[in-house]
């Protein structure tokens, strides 16, 4: 096997389609990878993310790590000199790679959490006790203790299919 | 609406790992004059980098229903972390902008028996002091003045994207800095002071070590500029820094959320700040 990169035709439109509107719009100055600062210390270059996915390069893309080292801090954003939602085109691209399956272990398990109480995080009998010692109910008044809310929160998942996404509850 | 009342949104992290965040924030608030409703059933925001990376049409339709309880209520949505903020405020932005999008999340809404009209706006608490309140409002309640050294950490949700949220300077925001001196306390420069603490869009709970990075080279530079504490303005920072530290020997600032500064400049019992939860101690 050579190592030619078979882009998809349709990638980039389907970015667009999806909200990227701006996506065409990046002349790859560089100011993103500049910027940003998953990029200092790693090998990810925000420029090259944008530019594999206007060519359509979605192989490379979809399984890729680097997709995930985004904090979503917007320096990039805020520095483009055109314009680019890249943080949006980026989550765009995130949803398209859990949608083909590629979803790490531990974000699943966040994904769970939510399934199932309606937080990201777990409400310990510890925390409950301590939320009390300062003079607050155990219970917040959140879905965390309220199945009726809870049960319409998971309806919603439901609908929007995100319980078969990460794999049932 | 009114702006003596707010609806209160807690998310996760304040109300599950920081309690004190949330009680500081109600009895700050109290003693300012404002009545916090509850939103009863809320949910997660549902939290912009992990969920929202997920599945984007999920992350909405669960904010609208945040948005909807809110509204229901009767009063805008008080924050009091970034990441809720985040989603919150961007969410509402494209039911606002886009009536087809909320149309469309007024469909899955129906099946719970609710509907979002758009009329709350999101604010987030450190904005609403700044903003609506202002320095001599704020500083009449400050019946203890905090001599502290500390080192402002804005966190990347709060500010920006700067072009729908229109606070504070996205590259040298000020907000934060002033809040805090308005307290007695110094907000002292440091280098990288606008960088993201790590943890943010799904880094901390898929790569730990990696999120560490940022936080690393953040209290570097803050323990360089001599701080002696950080204070932030989201609990899910609050969290990376509080929580991080355990895993980088060397390291010992203790973590503030600023409500939690704001209860202990006016006078509140330290009992009800919650600083117990906290991994660093808070020796105050």
């Amino acid at each position: 096997m050579s190592n030619v990169k078979i882009p998809d035709p349709n990638f980039a439109q389907s970015v667009i389609n999806a909200g990227g509107k701006t996506l065409d719009l990046c002349y790859h100055c560089g100011t993103c990878t500049g910027s940003c600062p998953s990029g200092r210390n790693t090998a990810f270059r925000t420029r090259q993310l944008i530019r594999k996915a206007q060519l359509g390069l979605k192989d490379d893309i979809l399984p890729s790590e680097d997709l995930w080292m985004c904090t979503t801090c917007y320096s990039c954003v805020e520095r483009c000199p055109r314009d680019v939602d890249i943080v949006d085109i980026i989550i765009i691209l995130r949803n398209m790679a859990v949608s083909q399956g590629y979803m790490a272990e531990d974000h699943k398990k966040v994904g769970r959490s939510l399934l199932s109480t309606g937080a990201t995080v777990p409400a310990s009998d510890k925390m409950k006790q301590y939320r009390v010692s300062v003079g607050l109910p155990a219970d917040p008044p959140t879905t965390v203790g309220d199945p009726k809310a809870m049960a319409d929160f998971k309806k919603i998942m439901e609908r929007t299919g995100f319980d078969k996404l990460i794999g049932g509850a | 609406m009114a702006n003596d009342k707010f609806a209160l949104f807690l998310g996760c992290i304040a109300p599950l790992r920081y309690p004190g965040i949330e009680k500081a924030t109600r009895e700050v608030f109290k003693a300012l004059g404002y009545d916090l409703k509850e939103m009863t059933g809320a949910g997660c925001c549902p939290a912009p980098g992990v969920i929202r990376s997920f599945n984007q049409a999920t992350w909405l339709a669960l904010a609208a229903r945040n948005l909807a309880i809110a509204e229901k209520v009767g009063c805008d949505v008080l924050t009091i972390c970034n990441g809720c903020y985040g989603s919150l405020f961007d969410a509402n932005h494209i039911l606002h902008e886009d009536p087809e999008m909320l149309k469309k999340v007024n469909e899955i809404l129906a099946e719970v028996g609710m509907k979002y009209e758009g009329k709350v706006k999101v604010r987030h608490f450190a904005e609403v002091l700044y903003n609506d309140l202002g320095i001599d409002k704020v500083r009449a309640k400050m019946t203890n003045p905090v001599d502290l050294t500390v080192a402002a950490h804005y966190g990347c949700h709060f500010a920006r994207p700067s072009k729908i949220k229109h606070l504070d300077d996205p590259e040298r925001p000020h907000i934060l800095d002033e809040l805090i001196e308005w307290t007695g306390a110094k907000s002292v420069p440091y280098a990288d002071k606008n960088m993201c603490c790590g943890a943010g869009g799904g880094v901390r709970s898929r790569d730990s070590k990696f999120a560490l990075t940022f936080t690393e080279t953040k209290l570097k530079n803050m323990k360089a500029a001599k701080a002696d504490y950080i204070i932030d303005v989201c609990p899910f920072c609050h969290l990376q820094f509080d929580r991080g530290q355990k895993d980088l020997p060397g390291y010992d600032l203790p973590v503030i959320h600023l409500a939690q500064l704001y209860g202990l400049a006016m006078g509140l019992p330290k009992s009800s700040l919650g600083l117990e939860a906290h991994e660093v101690k808070v020796n105050l």
